[in-house]
């Protein structure tokens, strides 16, 4: 089955060039985030002779462990603006690196099983509204029109009480993403350095002037971390600490079934979230391991918890067969809001803690982290997002507020 | 799964214990002189070793009792659980992510 063809890919993708003896920008981290913030220093602001360095292969992390949702239908004020900016660039970037990475806008529900969840529920889709992200409140029955193969029934042990609904939002082949951007960054003269890992920084004072690597010393006059998972091994290299957590994040994936998964549908409170692809396999994920670690792997009982909660809510997929599983490593904040700024390192920049979240938020955190890599001050849309904030107290507090648990 | 060896039940299946992040960060000891970048070091700036780590748990499906944990955190290997108020034990560290059992920053303030 196939609703639709996966996209030719063009004949030429990048090249892989030795690392230069300087460069005006050095990004850290191949990714997601690495490769948007590049393309977006080379577009928006005319900084080409740039280098992304990174340690394995292109997107082999985080970037290649996700589960693709795209959504952004966040409670607070400043979260909205910068996901939903986000929304806005997925729903051009097709078009503009011009590679399709089959963007589809299937909607995003997320379930309510509680009072407590309904009243979070309904609050944050006035939230959303106010601030101009589509957001709709679904009773049940409305619910089991959209996503027929939904349980609705009142005998379980956590009945559907109703969802929001975010119909712009949806999920994105994200190998491709990954690819289209790389493609782009090197059309426009980024070094894309794969297999170059970090070991250390170069400081004049506060000041860093060089990244030291597995392939020899670059020299540079920025460098942008954009290491989920190991951005505080990183900053701990340049000499100074992150409020930063790394946690297991794990997903599944089943073998390949016949479309029946019309739309996304997360549940925060029996925590499970499922989509199908579009090839066909369910795509499932849940929260982080609670404890520290570094080991890409999950636990067992996370995905135990997640089958149940999804074999209750769609008994259809009672006889499915897990194909794989995989696991990510994610950077959490105390907050749940990413770090998005200046370092107190001199011209050097993060790009951290986006946790469970990264995904979505790509494009976004490309186009301000390169503005602000490129202005040396940040941009309106992370501006909020400052290291700063947990000095301050201005926190942005997504945690439950998110429609998902961190 | 892990396995905990809970210092009061034995060894226990890690879903009864709830975790309760870096062990050994005391609550400082004049907090009216904290800075506010002292006050966000306490409250939000933890270690997030690569290697091994001294973490608390508590065994919430058990004995109810907080104890503390040395872990690997990339292989999860449990290397060493002790009571509250004790100090973690010399553990010798392969992993080479870190040389000694790090001295928590919290702890200094």
């Amino acid at each position: 089955m196939s609703t639709e063809h996966l996209p030719e890919h063009p004949e030429f993708l990048w090249r892989n060039p030795d690392p230069k003896k300087s460069y005006d920008a050095v990004i850290v981290g191949g990714g997601g985030h690495g490769l948007a913030t590049a393309y977006f220093l080379a577009k928006n602001h005319g900084m080409t002779n740039i280098a992304i360095l990174e340690k394995g292969w292109l997107a082999g992390g985080n970037m290649a462990r996700n589960t693709t949702i795209i959504r952004s239908n966040y409670l607070w004020d400043e979260s909205a603006a910068i996901y939903e900016h986000s929304l806005k660039l997925w729903e051009i970037l097709p078009e503009e690196l011009e590679y399709d990475f089959l963007f589809s806008q299937r909607g995003v529900m997320n379930l309510a099983h509680t009072l407590g969840d309904v009243r979070e529920s309904v609050r944050r889709v006035g939230a959303n509204q106010l601030n101009g992200v589509d957001a709709e409140w679904l009773d049940p029955k409305q619910v089991k029109e959209l996503c027929p193969i939904l349980n609705i029934n009142d005998n379980i042990r956590y009945p559907v009480m109703g969802a929001t609904y975010q119909p712009r939002a949806g999920i994105a082949k994200h190998d491709h993403v990954a690819w289209a951007f790389a493609r782009k960054c090197d059309e426009l003269g980024v070094d894309i350095i794969q297999n170059c890992e970090v070991t250390g920084f170069i400081k004049d004072g506060n000041r860093v002037t060089g990244v030291k690597t597995s392939r020899g010393t670059i020299n540079t006059e920025k460098v942008g971390l954009c290491a989920a998972g190991h951005s505080s091994v990183l900053a701990e290299m340049a000499g100074f600490r992150l409020p930063i957590q790394s946690h297991p994040l794990q997903a599944l994936v089943s073998e390949l079934h016949e479309p029946v998964h019309p739309t996304v549908v997360m549940s925060n409170h029996v925590h499970v979230y499922v989509s199908q692809a579009h090839k066909g396999e369910l795509v499932m994920g849940a929260g982080v391991d609670s404890y520290n670690g570094y080991g890409q792997r999950g636990s067992f009982h996370v995905i135990e918890e997640q089958m149940a909660a999804a074999v209750e809510l769609f008994p259809i997929f009672a006889r499915a067969h897990v194909l794989r599983t995989w696991g990510g490593i994610v950077d959490t904040t105390m907050d749940a809001s990413p770090i998005v700024g200046l370092s107190p390192v001199e011209n050097m920049y993060v790009n951290c803690g986006w946790g469970t979240g990264g995904f979505k938020g790509t494009p976004a955190a490309g186009l301000t982290f390169a503005h602000t890599i490129a202005t040396g001050t940040p941009h309106t849309l992370n501006k909020p997002f400052s290291l700063e904030r947990f000095e301050t107290g201005a926190l942005i507090d997504e945690h439950g507020a998110a429609a998902v648990a961190h | 799964m892990l396995l905990f060896s809970c210092p009061n039940c034995g060894p226990r299946n890690e879903t009864e214990f709830h975790y309760g992040g870096q062990a050994h960060v005391a609550y400082p000891e004049q907090p009216e002189q904290l800075s506010d970048r002292e006050w966000a070091e306490y409250l939000f700036y933890r270690e997030n070793t690569k290697g091994l780590f001294a973490e608390r748990w508590v065994h919430s499906a058990g004995c109810r009792k907080w104890f503390n944990m040395v872990r690997d955190t990339v292989s999860y290997e449990i290397k060493a659980v002790y009571r509250m108020g004790e100090q973690p034990p010399a553990i010798a560290d392969r992993t080479q992510h870190n040389p000694s059992i790090p001295a928590p920053e919290g702890a200094k303030s």
